[in-house]
């Protein structure tokens, strides 16, 4: 019997029609536990680097974690990987709600979907039995909808279904995949599911998992249900109101913007307002938000409440979580929230990510206002700001005119309208949308995570450890009183030492190797929970969580029966870490690649950024080009990954800054 | 008339408002109930069910009560603060009509036992379970009469009584009585 997991794989070829239950090796689990990492693995192994993201032969895979689906709170993120068709790189995108732990009741740790369907389909998965059935009658239906017309045709209330939309469909680089209160949103894994033909799958299941430990189990459960309760009960003080509670940012719960409306940027990631937000908005705001949240929910066994419903008059409800509210208003200059909850409406239908999408609109409107593009590539547009971008919406969704050029993303269109186009292409990493934040001061452990970071995304790349130094020694001594996430007591004393002015401060404090090691740490949190299907927002993401380096060993022992303790854990994370970053290596990504958006800090420090990467890889055991070496591959039993990538002459090129030293 | 008894009534209150949809009491319901203990979870083996309507805001925990063999005649629906329920989503039963409160592979009923263990839980598993409040435990004392409670084969009897009438089952007696 298999604990924690199920031990199956549901491996479907859509060109074929072919439906296998397919038994894992348990050697996998215990080399790369599940998740992230064991999809890892399965791309490493099955496809060439050369592939076309579009290409049959890539597999799409919807992957429980290991915790997944047990008792354990939280563990509910379905983990979907492709090639991203934006980045070209390995692409990983992970949404909460309940179709994880319903495919592992189903007895799938995953859904290997290979192939090309003919025609639109979607699967239906019910325990043992597996359709492939037609979703002729769901072309151009949203996301959201599709959902709905599904559950009722097979009259299964309780199946969980993870849809595309009109976007998905038409292979927009940014399209989503929805699914109940949950959306995976970045690095355009819709398009890879549209072009694979498959509209939805639903899942439905209603066998056991197993647990090898079952009280001890429990006991570490309860701790951490404990635990959630005292500090929702016990915010960190001294931090900004967002940092100070669990969970994803609870956007769908304050209706102060203050910080995000005059601190981010609006338009394309261009313009702060600092004067925003007046009486007069805050009272709007408060009143339209507090009209159209019917409710805040939560996704499966989490007592966090990071989404809500939202209906607005007039429109079919749908369900939002963290910032989307404000991207779409913000791009827009609109300022009034009400037009956020309305296009978010039809965005989430469309199937679209709430970050790049907005942005992508307002670079449009941008060039358009600079004259790279044309009037007559906005014959239609109407000209207020609401009425523009719904038009510019539908027209990318739709693949129409000048949208479909947009619907490639910033970097593509800007590649293809040229003209002088790229340089309003400014807010992006490795080709992808950031978040539209531009700050003042280099902070080293945030240029490390935005230049290095393989999720390439900002906002899911925050920790542990603080963003700031605390003002006063009496803060810091009660920040690191109750820090018993912290697994070294040398971060301790960075949260001691750290200044705001003067020597110890930004960006020459953290020190370089402080920052490094910081940076690990945080790395490290959000692979282990990526593998184990756990929500960042009980463990990687905010400050002092439920979940950290001293339990999640137990919980994995007492789940699987592996015997697991921090060291084993750690090589664990260095293995999935380091076998990602090769299949990104092999496709291409290189040094060069490993840059923050310009103006991300107008205080920039060249030769300091320099050391900062060096000592990153160095401690990587990556070479000075970002490549991890034989031996650092071969101690982490990767040594058929080394060989691979020594056949490819990778390990003979040249780094940038060697070329320049020398 | 029998002796006038205190008794302890449990219940949980069940504040709608106060749900957030995760569905952690069918887990750890189905964990607590698994033999060994804990050792699996399957929520559809849950004593408590969550109907579950997202986009029509429906949001409604519902602990499994008796077995029934049939199905209600008609189906209602209720209005309640402009949302339609249906009468299902606040029934208790275990029934012919859906899959709730079934035990998935054998089909036997399943109905909420308040989490009876030794030593006794301090509340229901689903009550501790619910950070968000919307299962609240409470205990009342009743007054009520003291019965005699019926044996097995007394009840079984009077529902084959029910079924039959007594003619019948009298009749059927005497005749296994005679074979026998």
């Amino acid at each position: 019997m298999r604990y924690g997991e199920t031990g199956f794989n549901l491996e479907i070829d859509l060109t074929r029609g072919n439906i296998e239950r397919v038994e894992t090796d348990p050697k996998l689990t215990e080399l790369h536990l599940g998740g992230l990492g064991t999809n890892s693995k399965i791309l490493w192994d099955r496809v060439p680097p050369e592939a076309d993201p579009f290409s049959p032969d890539i597999p799409l895979m919807f992957s429980s974690g290991l915790l997944g689906g047990t008792p354990a709170p939280g563990a509910n993120r379905t983990i979907v990987t492709a090639y991203s068709p934006q980045t070209l790189l390995m692409g990983y995108s992970m949404m909460g709600g309940f179709f994880a732990p319903e495919l592992k009741y189903a007895g799938y740790d995953k859904i290997i979907l290979r192939g090309k369907s003919p025609n639109l389909v979607y699967i239906w998965i019910h325990n043992n039995k597996v359709e492939i059935r037609d979703a002729s009658h769901l072309r151009g239906k949203g996301a959201v909808e599709t959902q709905e017309i599904i559950r009722q045709e097979l009259n299964q209330p309780n199946a969980q279904v993870a849809a595309i939309g009109l976007a998905g469909e038409n292979r927009v680089y940014t399209a989503s995949i929805e699914q109940g209160r949950s959306s995976c949103s970045r690095l355009g894994m819709g398009a890879v599911m549209g072009d694979k033909g498959v509209k939805a799958i639903a899942v439905r299941g209603t066998t056991d998992i197993n647990l090898a430990r079952p009280a001890e189990f429990i006991e570490l459960c309860n701790d951490v249900l404990k635990y959630i309760k005292f500090r929702n009960e016990h915010p960190v003080p001294n931090v900004m109101t967002i940092l100070q509670g669990l969970g994803s940012p609870q956007e769908m719960l304050h209706v102060d913007e203050k910080w995000h409306t005059e601190n981010f940027s609006w338009g394309n990631a261009r313009s702060r307002r600092k004067d925003f937000w007046t009486k007069e908005v805050e009272d709007r705001w408060k009143e339209v938000q507090e009209t159209v949240r019917t409710r805040l929910i939560s996704c499966y066994n989490c007592p966090m409440k990071c989404g809500a419903i939202i209906s607005v008059p007039g429109l079919s409800a749908y369900m939002m979580k963290c910032f989307s509210k404000l991207t779409y208003t913000m791009a827009a200059f609109v300022d009034d929230i009400d037009f956020g909850f309305k296009i978010a409406q039809r965005a989430t239908e469309y199937g679209v990510d709430g970050f790049s999408t907005p942005q992508i609109m307002a670079f449009g409107f941008e060039l358009r206002e600079a004259g790279i593009l044309s009037e007559a590539d906005f014959a239609g547009c109407p000209s207020d700001n609401e009425g523009k971008f719904y038009w510019m919406l539908d027209r990318i969704v739709r693949r129409e005119g000048i949208g479909d050029i947009l619907a490639d993303g910033i970097h593509w269109a800007a590649q293809k309208i040229g003209n002088g186009a790229e340089a309003y292409a400014h807010n992006n990493i490795k080709k992808h949308e950031q978040l539209p934040l531009k700050l003042g001061m280099l902070n080293p452990i945030y240029f490390l995570m935005y230049a290095t970071g393989e999720k390439i995304n900002i906002t899911q790349i925050e920790g542990q450890f603080p963003q700031a130094p605390f003002a006063t020694k009496e803060e810091r001594e009660e920040f690191i009183s109750d820090w018993i996430q912290c697994p070294d007591d040398k971060f301790k004393q960075i949260v001691m030492d750290w200044e705001f002015r003067g020597e110890h401060s930004n960006p020459y404090y953290p020190t370089i190797d402080m920052s490094v090691d910081v940076v690990d740490w945080q790395e490290k949190m959000h692979y282990i929970d990526d593998a184990l299907g756990v929500c960042a927002g009980l463990s990687s993401f905010p400050l002092k969580p439920p979940y950290h380096m001293h339990n999640y060993p137990k919980f994995i022992s007492a789940a699987t029966g592996i015997d697991m303790d921090e060291d084993g854990l750690t090589k664990i994370y260095n293995r999935n870490r380091n076998l990602l970053r090769a299949i990104n290596v092999r496709r291409g990504l290189r040094r060069a690649d490993e840059v923050p958006p310009e103006d991300h800090w107008k205080k920039r420090f060249p030769e300091l950024e320099t050391q900062l990467l060096d000592a990153y890889y160095k401690f990587k055991g990556w070479n000075n080009n970002g490549i991890p070496t034989k031996e650092t591959l071969q101690a982490l039993d990767l040594g058929y990954v080394a060989e691979d990538l020594e056949k490819r002459g990778i390990y003979d090129e040249t780094a940038p800054a060697e070329k320049a030293s020398a | 008339m029998g002796e006038k008894k205190k008794k302890i009534i449990k219940t949980i209150k069940v504040d709608l408002d106060k749900c957030n949809g995760c569905r952690a009491c069918e887990v750890i319901c189905s964990a607590f109930h698994a033999t060994p203990k804990y050792s699996t979870n399957n929520p559809a083996r849950s004593r408590i069910r969550m109907i579950r309507h997202p986009v029509r805001d429906i949001y409604v925990p519902v602990y499994a009560g008796e077995y029934t063999p049939a199905e209600c005649m008609g189906r209602d629906k209720y209005i309640i603060d402009g949302k339609e329920y249906d009468e299902c989503g606040f029934c208790r039963a275990s029934c012919p009509s859906r899959d709730a409160f079934k035990e998935p592979d054998s089909g036997l009923p399943l109905k909420c036992d308040m989490c009876e263990d030794d030593p006794p839980q301090e509340k229901p598993l689903c009550v501790q379970w619910c950070l968000n409040d919307a299962l609240i435990y409470e205990e009342r004392e009743e007054e009520v009469e003291e019965e005699e409670k019926p044996s097995d084969a007394e009840s079984g009897l009077k529902a084959l009584t029910d079924k039959y009438g007594l003619e019948m089952i009298a009749d059927t007696f005497a005749r296994m009585a005679q074979k026998s």
